[in-house]
């Protein structure tokens, strides 16, 4: 065996030890997308607060905290239905991990259309990207970019957990694509956290 | 997670738990709301509960507690530099308040 081929056997030993951190790429990608993810509204996140400290008329136009809270509620209470959908798959009970995905994806929908009602009350009350009544302009444009980035992921979610929880069913993916779609669901979740109270809570009209 | 890592995770009842902590932080977030205190202690306040949050939904919800060690690390270390690299900004959004000129 020459030298270069020795050299090509230890460099394929090396990488067949197994996936990077010893767990399985799929829940490493995932979580590397997370981690992307995490920069994207973090910068959105940033730039909203940069508006708004550098403003010194923002807008506070939320009066009743009724819609977020429930809002807040029902995504808190989808990622336990997520949990208690992968304790089900994991334990192989294949009815009951779809039915606690579909109930995740029904709670998903759910805060989807709570947030285009509230959306839709803003913007009755002639908030636009650009202008609204009660003070800065640019209110408009960083929180329609904020929460319909949320929304977009939501949405994102729904649709995976519905193609995933169907394909589960029908055998072609197993629990750690449940776990997989889980780690997103839940990041979903916490970045809700924080747009809560920087975009709503902040905001409240006293 | 593995079921012996499901098993070592603590069950149900781990997970309501920390459902019902979550739940309890969310509201404290709403009660921070309304007291009257100026708009940066609030800010500081929020976040700091935020951040209690968003730690009890890695650890638990996405299992990260149980993950390798040195995966956690990485997860750590990256999340916290991209959120540090992300504050250049703030002293220029206060000087767009105080109106104070840039520098040439």
């Amino acid at each position: 065996m020459s030298q270069a081929d020795s050299t090509l056997e230890g460099h394929a030993t090396g990488l067949s030890v197994g996936p990077a951190f010893s767990i399985p790429t799929k829940k490493l990608a995932m979580w590397l997308f997370i981690i992307a993810d995490t920069m994207t509204f973090a910068a959105c996140l940033v730039a909203y607060g940069f508006l708004r400290n550098g403003s010194a008329d923002w807008p506070r136009p939320f009066h009743s905290i009724t819609n977020v809270a429930l809002m807040t509620f029902i995504l808190l209470t989808s990622s336990l239905t997520m949990l208690i959908g992968l304790r089900a798959a994991r334990a192989g009970d294949k009815a009951g991990a779809f039915r606690w995905t579909m109930i995740t994806a029904g709670l998903g929908i759910l805060f989807a259309l709570l947030h285009v009602r509230e959306w839709m009350g803003l913007i009755h009350e002639g908030m636009t990207l650009f202008k609204n009544p009660w003070g800065n302009g640019l209110f408009g444009a960083a929180f329609f970019s904020v929460t319909g980035l949320h929304l977009t992921h939501v949405t994102g979610g729904v649709i995976a957990l519905l193609a995933v929880g169907v394909r589960y069913r029908g055998g072609r993916y197993n629990a750690d694509d449940i776990e997989v779609l889980g780690l997103y669901w839940h990041f979903v979740d916490l970045v809700w956290m924080f747009v809560v109270p920087l975009v709503y809570l902040m905001n409240l009209a006293h | 997670m593995t079921t012996a890592e499901a098993g070592k995770s603590g069950g149900m009842g781990k997970d309501l738990v920390v459902y019902l902590c979550l739940l309890a932080l969310a509201g404290l977030q709403f009660a921070i709301a309304f007291q009257n205190i100026d708009t940066s202690q609030m800010l500081v306040r929020m976040l700091a509960v935020a951040i209690v949050e968003a730690g009890l939904a890695v650890l638990f919800f996405m299992h990260l507690w149980t993950e390798k060690r040195g995966f956690a690390m990485f997860v750590l270390v990256f999340t916290i530099f991209v959120l540090l690299a992300m504050q250049y900004g703030w002293t220029d959004s206060t000087r767009m308040v105080v109106g104070a000129p840039f520098s040439k």
